[in-house]
Formats: structure tokens, C-alpha cells, sequence
């Protein structure tokens, strides 16, 4: 049967159940519209433009770890190694920014993550482990080694390297934040390699049903490796951009968002058992997920309660999202 | 003539069994063989090592231990819990909270209510999951959000308070010095609950559940309220973890430790599968005691800390590799 009979037989209400799931953003964007006002009803006169580039500097790093996620999702895995990879990265280059120099430091980390990301994948391509014990457990390996490096050099200084701090922090005419220079381009990259390339579609594919995807020729393991090489060196990057953005260099910087980043993408709507989603609504659901807790914040709440306060909301979020675009 | 074959034939069955058995549980037995290397390992290389050491390491092990039991629970049943860490939390200081300067007699109407409070938790896990149908990882992993914060809200910073009763249920030894008594806790416990509980239809149903939803659907198995049981026993566990905190510190601390991560490798190491439907309670446990002995040993060595974490990381992959790789094997046979 195809979509259009179907819709056609399940009638209107079954058709904007349709589009609300083939749309994702059209809710999400409802939502984020829906928290924007409520903050804009708590702080009379703050939400401006000045504003908006503050929320979307803070949701950078957030939405590229995100990203990380969505792609590992896309395959039914999960990658809850990006935390330590992006706390190492951001770490090590303000430990070698000194000496050797920022591009060294920037090729250490980087080589680093990718020789995370690569263990990661022969893990879980070839080996077929579970990606969420795979990547635990090179989570503690890196943070590991990025303590022991910690000790070795020692630091004079907590705060990050001034590059990072300028891409991180700064913002073209005090609104677009820097970071977009690095995030746009990649946010691009990430959608229409999803949408355009071979590559792409076999993310999809396997999530969606492995067995197929390998009859069909997809060499599993390989797209697998090459994922969460990918991943790795993306967490990388959402490292220096949070390192910059907080001008602090920690080897657990970063741990605070592995968390949010899965439940951004899943508030956009990437199935956590694979084959559905796309990077458009994680992007959303990590503006959601920075402007609601700005929100909490802004409403005076202590810790305890806007932590409560955050989780319930998530859960309800998730679940209105999931009644809504639920086939039944 | 008959005869004859037939006793050869009693003769083999018992053997035949056994080696059956010893298939079945290959997995845990081949980690209690890595266990006793292990312990004679931490012999040699620290001579000194005896009842002090094996008491201090049953009374460390024991929260991730329950913690271990928790997580193998709804894992068994097809589902994955990651506020184990702040339910334990949660529970610790409501206990030491509700037990400072009280009676030791007050101390167990602390204790059941902490305990009833565990089942409570888990029943809200399990209910929002069951009736939202947003996925178990999703769900925990917001929860434990809402516990943690819980925990933030009962108790600022960490205070001590614990019966001393409680305490004595922990630390010491039974007997002769070598049986600590916090390792014959974990088994009474684990022997009252999980071992009656397997052989009952609601343990049936939680494998079933676990193994294959939609056929355990179709032979009548109710899945969201054996879901939700599941969940309330991993919070019943939790509970038992975050008791077994307060009383082996003597403090109630609102942050969560390192539990949630910890436990689901010990469960994965434990040879319970993440598919769900396999697997039992007792592998999680052999699986805390090796990555807390090895944790140990490396202390023992004077090795820094750090690569300890480098090193637990690489055994559990290792480890898991390693089954895996069996497994494919086993499968291409």
C-alpha cells in the first residue's frame, strides 16, 4: 500500500500524524517557540538578539556531540565515549599550546581521538561488541591516559588556549558566534553527506536492518569503523569549541554532556534502534534542550530542583514526541 | 548383559549432565578460574594479603555488587537502567538523613521504609516507560536526572548517620575471620530473593520478556506488568546498594558514585546479554569482584591510579572482545 492510499484511508488525522512524523522539525520548532516565549514571559525584555547568539554559542558544542550521537543512533549504536575524547582534546592541546606549539597540539589530539574513534569501531565492526560497553570502555581508557598525561605535564594555567578562546566565545557584531565558522560547514557536511552520499545511506541501512544492508553488498564493518572514526574526531572538535566557550581545560570538561547529547538527539526525533532520524531535529533538540535549561535557570530554581525539573521534562518531551508520530 | 549397559548408561548421565551444566555455565565458570588467578596473583605479589584484605574487599565490593544485581534484573528483561547510580544516591540519604541521632530500633523502620522506597522508584521507572513507549534507555537516562536531584533536594552535602546495627551487618566477620559478613550478606540476600523469584512465573516472564516480546505477548505473558516488576526488583536492588553505601561509609552522600556505568560492565562482563533474555544475577556478581580486585592489585603494584583506569578499561574490553569472538565461532560451527 503506498503512503498516499494509506493516508488517504486513515484520513485527516492520520495525515498530520504523517506529516508530523516525516516533519520532525515542525514540532520541535513548536516547542523551542513555546520555550522561547515562556523564558521571554520569566525575563520581560531580555530576549533580543544579543540573546538568541548567547543561546545558540551555548548550544554549539552541545549540538555537535550530538551529532556524534546521531550518527552512532543512525546504526542503532551509541557513543558514549565522546565526553572523554572531547575533554582529552580540548586538554591537550592547551598542555602543548606552550611548548611545541597550538598545530602540534592540534595534531596530538586529534591523532589521539582518532586512534580512540578507530578502537572504538574495530570493536564494534569487527569484534561486534555492544557500542554502549565498546565506547564505555574506551572512555575509561582515554580519560585514563589523560590523567596520567595530566600529571606528566604539569600545567601552569587552567584556562584555554586564546584561539580557542576567540572561536569559542566571541561573536560576529555581538550576535553570530564564531563558532558557527566551524559548526555551519560541518553541520552541512553532516547533512548532506546523510542525505546525498553512498556512505549516508548505508548509516541508514544498517541501522535499519543489518542483515539486509550486508545482502546487499554494504560491508558493515567498514562503515562501522569508519563511523566512529568520525565520531571521535567530531567530539574532538566539539572539545576545543567547549573548551573555548568556558575558557577551562579539564580532562572531564566534557562528561557533564554525554548525557544531554543523547537526549538531544532523541528529543529530535533519531531513533536510539536505528534506521530514522537526521541531524535537523538534533540540532533542535539541543537548542530545546540549552534554551530549557536557561529557562530553569532564569526561573531561580536551586540545582536540585532544575535538575528534576530537566529530567522530567525530557521524559515528557520524548514521550508527547513519541504519541505523536507513533504509527499504531 | 542389559544390565550392564544400563548402570554404564547411570554411570554416564550424572557425567553427561554435569558436562552440560558446565556448558551451560561456561561463561561464569571460566570467571571464577580468572577470579582464583586472580587471588593467588594478589597473594604473591602482596604477601600480607589476608583477612583484613579480603574483609575491606568484600565490604568495597558490596554496593557496586548490588548495584551489579540491580542493572542484571532489567537487563535480563530486554531493558537497560541508568539511574541506578541515583537511586542508589537518593536512597543513601533518605537512610542516613532518617537515622541521624534516631534509635537503633527506629533504624529498621528506616530501613524497610528505604527499602519500600527502592520498589517505588523502580515502579515510576518502569510505569513511565511501560506507558509512554519511549525507550528504557531514554527514559533512565532522564530519571536519573529527577533522582539525582532528589537526592540534591533531601541532603545538601554529605552527612553521616547510620544505625549502628547496620553497621555491624556490614563490617566484621562471621565465624572463623576468613568469611566477612558483608559477603554472606550479598548471598542471603541474593539467595532470598532472586533464586525463589527465578522459578516463578513472574521470573519466567521476565526472561521471556527479555528473550522475545512479541512471543512472550502471544503466550499470554502481560509484558508491561512484568516490565514494571522487573524494574521495581532492579529499584528494590538499587536500594540495597545505596543501604549498603550509608552503612559501609557511615554517610549519606547526595552525589552519585560511579555506579551506573560500573554496573552495566559488570553485567555485560557477568555474561548477561544486552539483547536481554539471557544470562543470570550471579556472573554480575563474579564480574564486580574481578574489576574491584584488579582495581586493588594495580594499587598493590604502586601503579598510578590513572592507568588502573586504563587498565580496568582494557580487561573489559578485552574480556568482551574475547566473548564475542566465541560466540561467532560458536555460531559459524
Amino acid at each position: 500500500m503506498t503512503v498516499a492510499t494509506r493516508s488517504a484511508i486513515l484520513g485527516s488525522a492520520g495525515g498530520w500524524r504523517r506529516v508530523l512524523r516525516e516533519q520532525p522539525v515542525i514540532p520541535l520548532t513548536a516547542i523551542l517557540l513555546i520555550l522561547v516565549i515562556a523564558y521571554a514571559l520569566v525575563r520581560p525584555g531580555v530576549v533580543n538578539a544579543d540573546w538568541a547568539g548567547v543561546i545558540l554559542r551555548a548550544a554549539v558544542p552541545l549540538a555537535i556531540l550530538a551529532g556524534c550521537q546521531t550518527l552512532a543512533m543512525l546504526t542503532g549504536g551509541i557513543d558514549l565515549s565522546v565526553g572523554a575524547v572531547a575533554s582529552m582534546a580540548g586538554f591537550v592541546v592547551a598542555s602543548l599550546v606552550n611548548g611545541p606549539g597550538l598545530w602540534v597540539g592540534l595534531a596530538v589530539a586529534l591523532t589521539a581521538a582518532l586512534l580512540a574513534g578507530l578502537l572504538t569501531g574495530v570493536g564494534v565492526g569487527i569484534f561486534r561488541v555492544h557500542p554502549l560497553i565498546m565506547s564505555l570502555g574506551v572512555s575509561f581508557v582515554v580519560l585514563g591516559l589523560a590523567n596520567a598525561w595530566q600529571i606528566m605535564m604539569v600545567q601552569s594555567s587552567t584556562g584555554t588556549v586564546p584561539e580557542f578562546r576567540t572561536i569559542g566565545s566571541d561573536r560576529f557584531a555581538q550576535i553570530v558566534p564564531y563558532s558557527f565558522v566551524v559548526f555551519v560547514p560541518l553541520a552541512a557536511l553532516i547533512l548532506v553527506g546523510l542525505k546525498r552520499t553512498g556512505y549516508g545511506r548505508m548509516l541508514y541501512a544498517i541501522g535499519d536492518n543489518p542483515v539486509a544492508a550486508r545482502l546487499s553488498g554494504a560491508r558493515g564493518w567498514q562503515v562501522l569503523i569508519v563511523l566512529y572514526v568520525i565520531s571521535a574526531l567530531m567530539a574532538a572538535v566539539g572539545g576545543f569549541i567547549l573548551s573555548g566557550l568556558t575558557n577551562v581545560s579539564s580532562v572531564t570538561l566534557a562528561d557533564s554532556l554525554v548525557l544531554p547529547s543523547v537526549a538531544a538527539a532523541v528529543i529530535g526525533g533519531t531513533s536510539i534502534f536505528g534506521g530514522r532520524g537526521g541531524y535537523v531535529g538534533t540540532i533542535l533538540g539541543a537548542l530545546i534542550l540549552t534554551v530549557l535549561s536557561a529557562l530553569l535557570t532564569a526561573l531561580g530554581y536551586p540545582e536540585a530542583v532544575r535538575q528534576i525539573l530537566f529530567g522530567a521534562i525530557i521524559v515528557a518531551v520524548a514521550a508527547a514526541y513519541t504519541r505523536v508520530t507513533q504509527e499504531s | 548383559m542389559s544390565a550392564a549397559m544400563a548402570t554404564a548408561d547411570d554411570r554416564r548421565r550424572p557425567f553427561e549432565a554435569m558436562v552440560a551444566w558446565a556448558r551451560r555455565n561456561g561463561w561464569v565458570l571460566g570467571l571464577l578460574v580468572l577470579l582464583g588467578a586472580l587471588l593467588v596473583f594478589t597473594k604473591l605479589i602482596n604477601p600480607n594479603y589476608g583477612v583484613n584484605g579480603i574483609q575491606g574487599f568484600a565490604i568495597s565490593v558490596l554496593p557496586l555488587a548490588m548495584a551489579a544485581v540491580a542493572q542484571a534484573i532489567c537487563v535480563i528483561a530486554g531493558g537497560i537502567d541508568l539511574s541506578i547510580g541515583s537511586m542508589m544516591a537518593l536512597t543513601s540519604v533518605v537512610a542516613a538523613t532518617q537515622m541521624k541521632d534516631q534509635s537503633e530500633a527506629f533504624g529498621v523502620a528506616v530501613v524497610v521504609g528505604v527499602l519500600i522506597l527502592g520498589l517505588l522508584l523502580g515502579v515510576i521507572n518502569g510505569s513511565v516507560i511501560v506507558v509512554t513507549r519511549v525507550p528504557d534507555i531514554v527514559v533512565t537516562l532522564a530519571m536519573s536526572f529527577v533522582w539525582g536531584g532528589a537526592a540534591l533536594v533531601v541532603l545538601a552535602s554529605p552527612t553521616s548517620g547510620s544505625a549502628k546495627w547496620l553497621k555491624d551487618l556490614v563490617l566484621g566477620s562471621v565465624g572463623i575471620d576468613l568469611i566477612p559478613k558483608a559477603a554472606i550478606l550479598l548471598l542471603v540476600i541474593v539467595a532470598v530473593v532472586w533464586i525463589p523469584l527465578r522459578r516463578t512465573r513472574l521470573g519466567l516472564s521476565i526472561y521471556a520478556i527479555g528473550s522475545n516480546q512479541l512471543a512472550a505477548f502471544r503466550s499470554g505473558v502481560s509484558v508491561g506488568r512484568t516490565k514494571i516488576a522487573a524494574y521495581a526488583l532492579t529499584g528494590l536492588f538499587a536500594a540495597l546498594g545505596g543501604l549498603s553505601l550509608t552503612a559501609s561509609t557511615g554517610i549519606g552522600n547526595p552525589v552519585p558514585g560511579p555506579y551506573t556505568l560500573l554496573s552495566v560492565a559488570a553485567v555485560v562482563l557477568g555474561g548477561v546479554s544486552l539483547a536481554g533474555g539471557r544470562g543470570g544475577v550471579f556472573g554480575p556478581i563474579v564480574g564486580v569482584l574481578i574489576l574491584v580486585l584488579i582495581q586493588n592489585d594495580l594499587a598493590f603494584l604502586s601503579l598510578d591510579p590513572n592507568l588502573s583506569l586504563v587498565t580496568q578499561g582494557l580487561i573489559l574490553i578485552g574480556v568482551v572482545m574475547f566473548g564475542s569472538l566465541i560466540q561467532w565461532r560458536q555460531g559459524r560451527r
